[in-house]
């Protein structure tokens, strides 16, 4: 199974995969594509990564996390290539029998993406384009 | 020996190319294959410490050696989410 796509995202076939019966709570966060960013307009993104080092890293997260909260099941996709405003660029659940660690291990999960995985955003917008977080120094 | 380097996001924007096999001295480490990529893009010149790096997929320091075949990726900094 695969954490990175090429295609829209489907959250609730990400919820089907992980419900348990057992669950009494699932926590989804999705993250979208806005217009701004830093007082600049934004029409679009794209999304570059380094699939198989990101596929192994984002699987070290879900690890990291069910092993955490022992009870809580956790799916994760990825979006990848061009996003219009809008468009999710990931998904997250996290499944379990009790609100609380759903919520808590959600956190975890895109906070944890956010800071390790090979993932990288070029945004466009009326005035040109640039890779976020690169600052030039030419 | 020789070394597989990856180029991902702004420096695949910078080199205009996604990967290239480098010849390096043996014990090599990924500060010096970045110092060689400064010397060659005026646009990486200013960056006198190189991102964080990957060997074989796995983040490492930038001065772990390297070893024939490695695959080596420089991180920039990275905006996933």
């Amino acid at each position: 199974m695969s954490y990175l796509t090429d295609e829209r995202i489907d959250p609730q076939a990400l919820v089907r995969r992980v419900m348990r019966r057992s669950d009494g709570a699932y926590v989804l966060f999705e993250g979208v594509v806005r217009n701004h960013h830093e007082g600049h307009a934004v029409e679009s993104i794209f999304y570059d990564a380094y699939r198989p080092m990101a596929e192994k890293e984002i699987g070290k997260i879900v690890a990291d996390v069910e092993q955490q909260f022992s009870e809580t099941a956790v799916a994760v996709v990825h979006r990848l290539g061009d996003l219009a405003v809008g468009d999710s660029s990931i998904a997250i659940v996290c499944a379990s029998p009790h609100r609380g660690e759903a919520f808590a291990a959600c956190r975890i999960v895109i906070d944890r993406i956010k800071e390790t995985v090979p993932i990288w955003k070029k945004e466009r917008g009326p005035g040109g384009e640039e890779w976020v977080g690169w600052q030039s120094k030419c | 020996m020789k070394v597989r380097l990856l180029y991902f996001a702004v420096l695949r924007d910078i080199t205009g190319q996604s990967e290239s096999d480098l010849d390096v001295p043996e014990g090599s480490r990924p500060r010096e294959v970045w110092q060689r990529l400064r010397a060659s893009y005026e646009k990486l010149a200013g960056y006198d410490q190189p991102p964080m790096a990957a060997i074989n997929e796995s983040y490492a320091s930038p001065d772990a050696v390297l070893h024939e075949g490695d695959e080596l990726a420089f991180i920039p900094p990275v905006a996933g989410g």
